[in-house]
């Protein structure tokens, strides 16, 4: 039982939190209220399932919000630019993707520390954020563009299919395949790893690889849900993806954790941010509040390996 | 476990929110750019206080000058069921996809201090034009309606350059004893305030007056009024009241300056909102008024 309660923690504090918040406001537990949370998290849901391999193979990613404007701005600065939309979109992936791999070659074969070069990487791609749109939002494309961030398919916003998809597939990559087993065995002991004759460099770029690209998936739908680039988009959504990946279970020694805590994480902090504003708390507050959450959850997991 | 106790931590903020406030009256949402902003916070006070006055239920909410952060607090008063909301955009265009969801749901919308690139009910924003004609009628009463005048526009094509601008030649081609010996762009920028000001005073003697679009501008051409040693010999007027301005009027190298007045703007945005939920007939856009600040 205690076991159970364990390994389930997060879904049930989340759990928790939803039945209380019915309780204090009824527009809490609509349906247009619940899609809303999946929508509000599937941005920085998508940057939290590679945030979880990279944490996994006992890495950190500073960049990704710097990533996400870049690739953002990339793409708007394409279409506004007469480029495609299909081919914009590309270019932009391609750009989010490349720096990811950048990442990834910096600190596994010039063995720089990660937390170094993904900082480095956070300033860079923010000041080519700068340098690309001159400090000004980017806009006036094609309406078409709008439906990867704001279309629907039934009442389901495609945001949230495309986090939907994302989770599947980062279930499957790390539980199912032979990469997914050597992320978890480079972060639970890379030494082990490299002996058992794991490229453990290899599976360390593909991570940052595949963390700068679905940066510059949410970079897209941003930019489209906004129908504009901002130059200051994504400022601090690092510590979010972070925090969605550390409360859901993931340890930032690496090596253990699931995407479904992922998950679960990603949507305690939208539920508590929803639910910090229907009930009209100033935004002072709820910075606090989120700290706090943060604070406790690593607290008493870090508590409870102690001993 | 872990998170059962982090729950009461956020429990414990949401109850004492919830409690706040549950009278029968119109709610309304304002979305505020930035509470980072002294100029941002005197507005939501503003707001505030006319909330309380009118008994309205006034949410405030901050998006810390990210428009995703906003959009996402807009969505969430829409869902709240707002009767109302007010918005301070980071940014017009990324605002209207927001706007369009609270259209859908038949909620009006006011703009405050910056428009949004889509209709809104309501506009409230300081009238510039107004603050042009202030200035000017300022500086011909201290130059007895005679002198040799330097205007410094700010950025080409902005509205606060072109409105600002408007004001005050239209106040200053009535009077037949001043002059506009030059206009010059120096685009709201102190650097470029000093250096188009230095090439001016090259270009130009006997010069009485210097009008600057905003007040970053004017202490740059102070800056360069000081260096040729004729602090005494020419006034300047800026815009804005910013710190800088204020400090520099005190020290009277500054003559004067125009400030916007973001409580004013704060209380009229809750004003204006109970009229149009009493179905009364609103302006679509209400100008707030400027304020002349000398010595």
């Amino acid at each position: 039982m205690l076991q159970f309660l364990d390994k389930f923690k997060a879904g049930i504090g989340l759990l928790a939190m939803v039945i209380v918040m019915s309780f204090l406001s009824d527009r809490f537990l609509t349906l247009p209220n619940m899609l809303n949370i999946f929508r509000q998290v599937s941005i920085m849901g998508i940057m939290a399932v590679g945030m979880t391999m990279v944490i996994l193979a006992q890495g950190i990613d500073l960049s990704v919000g710097s990533i996400l404007a870049l690739s953002g701005a990339v793409t708007a600065g394409m279409m506004a630019g007469d480029t495609s939309m299909v081919l914009s979109v590309l270019i932009g992936l391609a750009v989010g993707t490349g720096l990811g791999l950048f990442n990834g070659l910096m600190i596994s074969k010039a063995k720089l520390p990660d937390f170094i070069v993904t900082l480095a990487m956070m300033s860079i791609a923010r000041g080519l954020v700068l340098v690309y749109t001159g400090g000004r939002p980017i806009s006036g494309f094609d309406p078409a563009f709008r439906t990867i961030g704001g279309g629907r398919v039934g009442m389901v916003p495609i945001p949230v299919i495309i986090f939907a998809v994302i989770l599947v597939i980062g279930y499957l990559v790390l539980n199912k395949t032979t990469f997914g087993r050597y992320i978890y065995a480079v972060g639970g002991n890379q030494q082990a790893a490299r002996l058992a004759g794991i490229n453990t460099d290899s599976i360390k770029i593909k991570v940052y690889a595949i963390s700068g690209f679905l940066s510059a998936v949410s970079g897209v739908i941003l930019t489209s849900r906004l129908n504009s680039a901002q130059p200051t988009a994504g400022v601090a959504y690092e510590l979010d993806v972070i925090a969605m990946v550390v409360l859901g279970g993931t340890s930032l020694v690496g090596g253990k954790g699931t995407i479904g805590g992922t998950l679960i994480g990603a949507l305690i902090i939208g539920v508590l941010n929803n639910s910090l504003n229907l009930l009209g708390v100033a935004s002072f507050y709820q910075e606090v509040a989120k700290g706090l959450v943060i604070l406790v959850a690593v607290l008493l997991d870090s508590l409870q390996h102690r001993d | 476990m872990k998170k059962l106790v982090a729950l009461v931590v956020v429990m414990s903020f949401m109850l004492v929110a919830g409690f706040a406030g549950a009278a029968e009256a119109y709610d309304v949402g304002l979305a505020i750019s930035t509470l980072d902003n002294p100029f941002f916070v005197d507005l939501a006070d503003g707001a505030e206080e006319a909330a309380e006055e009118l008994g309205v239920n006034l949410t405030v909410v901050d998006a810390g000058d990210d428009a995703a952060t906003q959009m996402s607090s807009v969505e969430d008063l829409v869902i709240q069921g707002m009767d109302l909301i007010a918005i301070n955009p980071v940014d017009g265009d990324a605002i209207v996809p927001a706007i369009e969801e609270a259209d859908m749901m038949n909620i009006p919308v006011i703009t405050v201090d910056r428009g949004a690139e889509t209709d809104v009910a309501v506009h409230i924003a300081s009238d510039n034009v107004e603050g042009g004609r202030m200035a000017a009628e300022y500086m011909a009463e201290m130059l007895n309606n005679e002198g040799r005048v330097i205007e410094l526009e700010g950025i080409p094509g902005t509205s606060a350059a072109r409105e600002r601008g408007e004001g005050f030649n239209e106040v200053m081609d009535e009077i037949e004893g001043i002059e506009i010996i030059a206009r010059q762009p120096a685009d709201f920028n102190r650097a470029q305030g000093m250096s188009v000001m230095e090439d001016l005073l090259e270009a130009h003697e006997n010069i009485d007056a210097v009008f600057a679009h905003n007040d970053e501008m004017a202490l740059g051409a102070i800056e360069a009024i000081d260096a040729a040693g004729l602090t005494d010999e020419i006034m300047v007027v800026g815009f804005d009241a910013i710190g800088d301005a204020l400090t520099a009027i005190e020290e009277g190298t500054l003559a004067a300056t125009i400030a916007q007045q973001p409580h004013e703007m704060g209380r009229l945005t809750i004003e204006m909102a109970v009229q149009l939920l009493d179905g009364e007939e609103v302006d679509e856009f209400v100008p707030v008024p400027l304020e002349l600040i000398t010595q």
